[in-house]
């Protein structure tokens, strides 16, 4: 029998299935926020990173050093990740959604003050400053091969060879800055997305085209290496704190 | 005996309305639209709802189905057994009367989109592995579930700044292919407004064809845009694709 009754606000209710929608931006403010402030207590506080032969991503490479300035050293590298992650597509919807609410989740309606506002998108800055995404990524890739010899380094002791937890903390941290460097959006377009046509050379898949399917693959998981990532960032970097501050003692495996 | 499901119908035009709760016996793998018929032949016939193949092919009857923009006919009631199913039109679009909203808007936007170019005559020989890109935006219903859930267009109304996900998925699908000589990325930076979209990625969740359509139209797009627009290194060494083409006067290039 039909019953008539008081016509709902646009608030959308919970889906059938799955989280509610603020599951998501309240992991983002968690997460990402948290991190921010981590690196902002790390970058200013402390001036090493340091422990015998590990170096912590948030202070390599040494630019601090190559110039011999000993304050405020990481604050020399940190930009560089900074703006790749601030650049990348994936991280902008997680910001708009968890800190600008531009939207919070999908066909939720934006809290009127925003709605009042006037949405410009990424026309203004400094968010259009995002379509230079790619000059973020060539110095990130710049940053991830002194992460690399970092992570051989972190495998050489004193007496030569050797394996500690942080060596593997290490090389999984510079496993997933690969797997989120090499997956990204700008990256597939510059390998061959920019390409209309792979087979107008010879008829033939072109190289670009097989990288360009292999890092669409990649990319597939962009978020999760986004996220994996940045936790691996945090972790490396307050498992040396530790070691530094003789809270943690590492234990060498081999 | 069968189980009963409740469901919450919006009844009104643009004049206003309310929810109207309907009671309808749940039967094995009823989707919402078999729901909507039943009301429609059992309580109230003069319930408007769009709709056509009841098969996800024609994307006539996209609405709301508890605040999430979805399809009636691909929705199945049994996902929400105990709950009260509310059922509105899509938002974004003035509504015309109960669950069928005017989405004409869409036609006029997509006749600003400049037909296919061919750089050679029909029939076209491509290999399969050029179109494979292009032929997942040929999957595109024109539900405009998208559309509806794209915030710019619904939260705020920039109809006249930004073409929405559907059509970014139209100009990538020529944009994208390997015979077509038309440069659309004037249009993108411009008209088209994709500088608006900020790649939340609502209209990808809601598709129904599961076309990734941030991933693969949009971003991808968007680095056109940057390519062309905002690279420094490569306005040195930049070679123009052809002319920029001008939609047609009248005739939409897609259907309508």
């Amino acid at each position: 029998m039909a019953q008539s009754m008081k016509a709902p606000t646009q608030q959308p209710k919970q889906a059938a299935k799955g989280m509610p929608y603020w599951v998501e931006p309240l992991f983002t403010i968690v997460a990402l926020g948290g991190f921010v402030v981590y690196a902002i207590w790390e970058t200013l506080w402390h001036n090493t990173g340091t422990y015998h032969n590990y170096v912590s991503p948030f202070f390599s490479p040494d630019v601090a050093g190559w110039f011999g300035f000993h304050v405020l050293t990481a604050l020399y590298v940190v930009w560089v990740p900074f703006l790749f992650r601030f650049s990348c597509y994936y991280y902008r919807k997680e910001y708009f959604r968890g800190f600008f609410f531009h939207p919070a989740g999908c066909a939720v309606a934006e809290p009127g003050s925003r709605k009042l506002k006037a949405y410009k998108g990424e026309r203004r800055f400094p968010f259009n400053l995002n379509n230079l995404h790619r000059y973020a990524w060539y110095l990130a890739v710049i940053v991830l091969i002194f992460l690399w010899k970092d992570t051989v380094q972190g495998f050489i002791f004193k007496n030569g060879f050797g394996v500690g937890l942080g060596s593997i903390l290490l090389l999984i941290n510079a496993v997933l800055l690969t797997a989120y460097t090499f997956s990204c959006h700008a990256f597939r377009n510059m390998i061959g997305g920019r390409k209309d046509c792979f087979s107008c050379v010879n008829g033939k898949p072109s190289t670009g085209y097989k990288w360009w399917k292999r890092v669409s693959g990649w990319n597939q998981f962009h978020g999760n290496w986004a996220w994996a990532s940045l936790f691996s960032v945090w972790a490396v970097d307050l498992y040396i704190r530790l070691l530094s501050l003789g809270i943690l003692h590492d234990p060498r495996i081999f | 005996m069968s189980e009963d499901i409740v469901l919450s119908i919006y009844r009104g035009d643009k004049s206003g309305g309310e929810e109207v709760r309907y009671t309808v016996p749940l039967t094995p793998g009823m989707v919402v639209l078999d729901a909507v018929h039943y009301v429609q032949a059992h309580e109230a016939q003069d319930l408007a709802v769009r709709w056509n193949c009841k098969a996800a092919h024609c994307g006539s009857c996209g609405a709301e189905i508890n605040g999430r923009p979805k399809l009636l006919c691909k929705t199945r009631l049994d996902d929400y057994q105990g709950q009260v199913v509310h059922i509105q039109p899509m938002q974004t679009f003035p509504i015309i009367k109960d669950l069928v909203s005017d989405v004409s808007w869409n036609y006029e936007t997509a006749k600003k989109i400049p037909a296919f170019q061919l750089s050679q005559s029909a029939p076209l020989q491509m290999q399969q592995f050029d179109v494979d890109r292009v032929q997942e935006f040929h999957h595109c219903i024109e539900c405009f579930l998208c559309q509806d859930t794209c915030h710019v267009l619904r939260d705020h109304d920039a109809k006249d700044q930004y073409f929405g996900p559907r059509f970014m998925v139209k100009i990538a699908e020529f944009e994208m292919h390997p015979r077509e000589t038309g440069d659309r990325v004037p249009l993108l930076a411009k008209q088209a407004g994709l500088d608006m979209c900020n790649v939340t990625k609502c209209c990808t969740e809601v598709c129904p064809q599961h076309i990734r359509i941030t991933d693969n139209a949009i971003i991808p797009l968007k680095e056109r845009v940057a390519d062309q627009y905002w690279d420094p290194l490569r306005a040195l060494f930049r070679r123009k694709k052809t002319t920029t083409p001008t939609a047609p006067d009248s005739a939409p290039t897609i259907r309508g």
